[in-house]
């Protein structure tokens, strides 16, 4: 009886600590403290280039984040990107003319969605649009702007 | 009996329906639970220093590898989102099954194989006690409790040695460190998908060390080989597991 209560013990110890392990893990080391809410909505937006932006990127406001991007289609009409944000409910007074465009962080960081907020006394709800975007920059697109531009230059000149 | 099936292929079709004899021997009461705890016991609390101290090692040697190849690209801050993704995706689980075969698939392999060896097993039989139910079950059970929570101690532990080593040695910044890796492991991919992959290896080790006791022939040699078998046999399996497994997930 006396060799069994000490094997009892000794278990209950192990199965503690491996939950109490798993619990810090979870907690501590991971992404578990920052996800959203259950308490969020939905809105969204068009962009003529998204670039690599990716699901779960953020969305920040002011460089703080606020929400993430929940999904990426392609308009098969208008050929436009059509990203979803999921957008924390403790930030539901962002106006509805709030405009978005898609950044980098640093130089080779990677990319999220920055709103920037507008002047309306009407806020965005669930399920509600940006209208005013602005793409993302590729950087090849606008090494060639710059090619044929100083090209441009050089032919008025002669 | 002439057969045409090749023998590792008839060897896992026995393990196979071995698992399902077990699985059909299930009765949930407070004689199970008492044996599982008993188990947990002798294959998982026994086994916990011996991870704790590796997962330590590892991962400080994780942390010292990964920061002297990222401080060639001025990354070292990154640190711990490479000691995190890649300690709970695959160090851990895998890891920590390959030891807990070393440490626990062993002893259960060579007790079972004992038992036999010295009849206790034939003794249960003559006396209408399912050795199945009361020697097989109670371990494979307490191996697939085990080994997820000894994968988190594990890397609970290499976290701290790379904390140990990036910090305390290197002296990179402490919050650095700790929101690289809030913000950059998930719960959801990288946790739980280790926590699941470690459940596969419990099951896989302490079956395979249960199935090669039972089949052992009852003398001094069959009990050595069922024990090497053991070995060999799991570690094989965890790492085609762990391919398998990872292709799936991802």
């Amino acid at each position: 009886m006396r060799a069994n209560y000490k094997v009892e013990a000794a278990s209950g110890v192990f199965l503690l600590l491996g939950l109490g392990a798993l619990l810090w893990l979870s907690t501590q080391a991971t992404d578990f403290g920052n996800r959203l809410g259950d308490e969020n909505y939905r809105i969204s937006a068009r962009f003529t280039n998204v670039a690599d932006l990716k699901p779960r990127a953020p969305v920040k406001i002011g460089g703080v984040a606020v929400g993430v991007v929940e999904a990426i289609r392609l308009d098969p009409v208008s050929f436009e990107a059509i990203v979803d944000l999921r957008v924390d409910s403790r930030f539901n007074e962002i106006p509805l003319d709030t405009s978005a465009s898609i950044l980098t962080s640093g130089v080779l960081g990677d990319r999220y969605v920055g709103l920037e907020p507008g002047g309306s006394f009407e806020y965005l709800g669930e399920g509600d649009e940006l209208f005013v975007t602005q793409s993302a920059v590729v950087l090849e697109q606008l090494v060639s702007k710059y090619l044929f531009n100083a090209g441009d230059g050089e032919g008025e000149e002669e | 009996m002439k057969t045409f099936v090749p023998a590792p292929v008839l060897e896992a079709g026995r393990c196979g329906l071995f698992l399902l004899q077990m699985l059909g021997a299930l009765r949930p009461g407070r004689d199970l639970f008492t044996a599982v705890l008993q188990q947990t016991f002798l294959v998982g609390a026994r086994s916990l220093v011996i991870i704790m101290i590796c997962g330590f090692f590892v991962g400080m040697v994780l942390a010292l590898q990964s920061i002297n190849a990222l401080q060639q690209f001025g990354a070292a801050d990154q640190v711990s989102l490479l000691v995190g993704k890649s300690l709970f995706r695959e160090l851990g689980p895998v890891l920590t099954a390959l030891l807990f075969a070393g440490r626990a698939g062993t002893s259960i392999a060579a007790e079972i194989g004992l038992m036999k060896a010295t009849s206790q097993i034939d003794a249960m039989e003559l006396m209408a006690i399912d050795p199945v139910r009361e020697v097989a079950l109670p371990r494979f059970l307490a191996g697939v409790i085990s080994v997820p929570l000894l994968t988190a101690m594990f890397n609970a532990l290499a976290i701290l040695g790379a904390v140990v080593f990036a910090i305390g040695v290197v002296g990179l910044d402490a919050g650095v460190f700790w929101t690289k890796l809030q913000t950059g492991v998930y719960f959801g991919e990288d946790f739980l998908g280790g926590v699941w992959k470690s459940l596969v290896f419990g099951g896989l080790v302490s079956l395979v060390a249960v199935w090669y006791g039972f089949s052992a022939r009852p003398t001094g040699a069959g009990v050595g080989t069922a024990t090497t078998n053991t070995v060999v046999v799991s570690s094989v399996l965890v790492l085609v597991f762990d391919f398998i497994m990872t292709s799936f997930l991802s």
